[in-house]
């Protein structure tokens, strides 16, 4: 599904992605740990297509296409979601008529007629229900006033509408109290398929938890130095990334 | 990859040209330029009007010979020749059509273009139709329903042959004719116009609306609207108006006087569209209008104006709010692109006890342009329990235009509660891609934010108004990617 191939990219003339190499097939998870500045949210960011980010040299494929010269909404079209460390604001657009805006943009690109808004009032319903999401909740302006968990519970809500084939949650966790965070994780878990993936970035191990990985990466340096399945998230929790520079070394 | 940054946001916001610049080649009868006694005497003559009104005209024409062109304004400009513009400009054909089979159908064609067919417009359920085309009205359309009740809406200068007494005793009363330079040069030349009088008790049944467009080469358009709204009656009015594309600068200075009578309501709702001159700021129209209602005990004056175009904009819709537990409010959105200038904003003047007044304001700057709102919230010594709401908002896209708020309170008694509220934001990169990521391209994304961002002002307007007022904020404001 992606296919990321001895990746460097930066911003301006600074290298940020040293050659990452990655592998995501439908009905994985992937973790992506590192401390920070080390380039976890940069490569979420390249893959969305941010356009300050430039690619210095290697290979970005979703589904076998190379997306390196694609704007960031023909990727979104293509089935490539991002849930933001920072979701913005947008005052006076309620979180239904963007998730319908986003919807309906995406059926355009691809030939589609607006979803019937009968159909749509269904799916917004049912997910809303899904993620234990009140109705009022989708009437308010977009992430304007709201909490840390509200915003990322939000973001899921998004990714539950567009249903993505691949979703990046980047630092998904952050800011968020231990119920809020198990409500996240609840709902990407209800979201999962065999025929979808995730990558989750994240600096701690406690998302991992309830997200289980089937892969964790760790990433240092700009480069993916450590790879194994979620009992390197444990040891890193109790060890910390010391030990593995020294491995390194 | 393309790198979409806040200069190619700019470049783009300046590239978008006036979706409607166009000309439509209609004979006119257009009198020479310059301005004089007689030639106030001539318009007064050429419209047939009683000796009372040209003798007002005069009037009003000495004050202005006396007066200066206002310079307080946040604006910039090459002060226009007074002696250099024609003062009256009518279509040739002018006969009152009654089908739309009579109408010339090239008018028909420079509507259909501005997607406001007169046929969709009947169409429309409930919109009667009085179109200003240069000065002079050449179709109404719904009399006969509004006749029944009661109601009259035709072009002022048929008011002042039909109905003296009304046109007589009423103009000039909310706005006199030494009110201000432009103000007092309007009432010496206005051309035409709309009337609107609503009897005791009646509630108007549909959206009284008006299409103005400027279309002569060099004619200013003097309009003249005078709405009379009897004790206990409601009215809704329209007013809207796209203009083709000029080099030349043309000159614009309307009155507008409103009259709420006891427990009146009168909803008055503009959506302006003139030439705002290119993207190198030549030309557009230069708009100094003076709007003002008047609202007696327990009466209720709304403006709601959308302002996307002319070159200089200087404007300020105002409430006197004379009676007791009157009501004034104003909602606006202003959008300044390119070169565009506007200094608008609002008056509400609280005289009565109990009275009340909002004011909310949306200005969004683009390209180098400048936006500026001018309040004045004035609580007279007797205003009793006067309260007033503010809210400014500006939105700005890019680095090189300007957003400034000018509040002016003064509160002579000591009840008065006034507040006021005030927000910048800027259109980020973060936000556009944001929006991008959802699938929602550049284009859409800065609809969908300068959206969210008028809604308050958006829905205060009537259905089928805000479907197009929606429309031209993106045709102002948005650029065709890639």
């Amino acid at each position: 599904m992606l296919h990321i191939k001895d990746l460097h990219a930066g911003v301006e003339e600074k290298e940020i992605l040293k050659g990452i190499d990655l592998d995501v097939k439908p009905g994985e998870v992937h973790a992506i740990m590192g401390p920070n500045g080390s380039g976890k949210s940069t490569l979420a960011s390249v893959i969305a297509g941010k356009e300050e980010f430039e690619i210095i040299k290697g290979d970005l494929e979703f589904e076998g296409e190379d997306i390196s010269e694609l704007d960031p909404e023909e990727r979104a079209h293509k089935g490539l979601f991002l849930s933001f460390q920072y979701p913005v604001e947008i005052p006076g657009v309620s979180v239904t008529n963007f998730v319908k805006t986003a919807i309906n943009e995406t059926r355009k690109a691809k030939g589609q007629k607006d979803m019937p808004a009968g159909e749509m009032l269904k799916k917004i319903k049912e997910k809303a229900d899904l993620l234990e999401i009140d109705r009022k909740f989708l009437s308010r302006s977009l992430n304007e006033g709201f909490s840390g968990g509200e915003k990322k519970r939000n973001e899921i809500f998004q990714l539950a509408m567009l249903e993505p084939k691949l979703a990046i949650l980047d630092e998904t966790d952050s800011g968020l109290d231990i119920d809020a965070l198990k409500v996240v994780a609840n709902g990407v878990n209800k979201l999962k398929s065999k025929d979808n993936a995730v990558i989750v970035i994240t600096h701690y191990q406690r998302l991992l938890d309830y997200i289980v990985p089937d892969y964790v990466h760790v990433l240092m340096g700009g480069k993916i130095v450590k790879s194994g399945n979620k009992e390197l998230a444990k040891e890193l929790e109790a060890k910390g990334y010391d030990w593995i520079k020294e491995e390194l070394v | 990859m393309s790198k979409y940054t806040e200069d190619d946001l700019k470049k783009e916001l300046e590239t978008k040209e006036y979706e409607y610049g166009f000309y439509t080649d209609i004979e006119s009868d257009t009198f020479p330029v310059g301005l004089n006694e007689d030639i106030v005497r001539a318009i007064s003559q050429k419209k047939e009007e009683p000796e009372w009104m040209t003798e007002w005209r005069l009037e009003a024409f000495r004050y202005w010979k006396e007066m200066v062109e206002p310079e307080w304004a946040n604006v910039h400009y090459e002060k226009p020749d007074f002696q250099n513009i024609s003062y009256y400009s009518a279509p040739n054909k002018k006969p009152k059509y009654e089908s739309l089979d009579e109408v010339d159908p090239e008018l028909l064609e420079t509507f259909n273009k501005l997607g406001i067919s007169l046929d969709e417009q009947k169409k429309l359920a409930g919109v009667a139709v009085d179109i200003v085309m240069d000065s002079v009205s050449v179709a109404t359309t719904f009399k006969d329903t509004l006749a029944e009740k009661g109601i009259i809406f035709c072009s002022i200068s048929e008011a002042i042959k039909k109905h003296p007494e009304l046109v007589k005793k009423y103009i000039g009363t909310v706005v006199p004719q030494r009110d201000n330079f432009y103000a007092a040069l309007n009432s010496a030349v206005f051309s035409d116009g709309s009337f609107c009088y609503i009897p005791k008790g009646v509630r108007c049944p549909m959206e009284l609306s008006t299409y103005f467009r400027i279309n002569q080469a060099g004619t200013g358009q003097f309009e003249r609207t005078l709405v009379i709204a009897e004790e206990g009656s409601y009215v809704s009015y329209l007013e809207g108006c796209t203009a083709p594309s000029r080099d030349e600068n043309q000159l614009h200075a309307a009155v507008v006087e409103l009259i709420a009578l006891d427990d009146a309501e009168i909803k008055y709702s503009t959506v302006q569209n003139w030439f705002p001159g290119n993207k190198e700021g030549k030309g557009g129209v230069y708009n100094f209008v003076t709007k003002r209602g008047l609202c007696e005990t327990n009466a209720k004056i709304s403006w709601t104006q959308v302002e996307t175009g002319s070159a200089v904009t200087w404007k300020y819709p105002s409430c006197i709010l004379k009676g007791d537990n009157s009501i004034g409010e104003f909602y606006s959105i202003a959008v300044t692109n390119n070169f565009q200038q506007a200094d608008t904003g609002t008056k509400m003047v609280h005289l009565g006890k109990n009275t009340r007044s909002t004011i909310i304001s949306k200005g969004i700057s683009a390209g180098k342009s400048q936006n500026s709102y001018r309040g004045l919230v004035q609580i007279n010594s007797r205003a009793e329990n006067a309260r007033n709401f503010s809210q400014c908002d500006s939105l700005l896209m890019g680095n090189d235009c300007g957003a400034h708020t000018f509040p002016y309170i003064e509160a002579k008694n000591k009840s008065a509660r006034v507040e006021h509220e005030a927000t910048t934001s800027k259109i980020g990169e973060d936000q556009i891609f944001y929006c991008n990521q959802r699938g929602i391209d550049t284009e859409k994304a800065i609809a969908l934010i300068v959206n969210g961002f008028s809604k308050e002002v958006l829905n205060k307007l009537p259905m089928e108004f805000a479907v197009e007022a929606q429309k031209l904020l993106e045709i102002s404001l948005e650029g065709s990617v890639g």
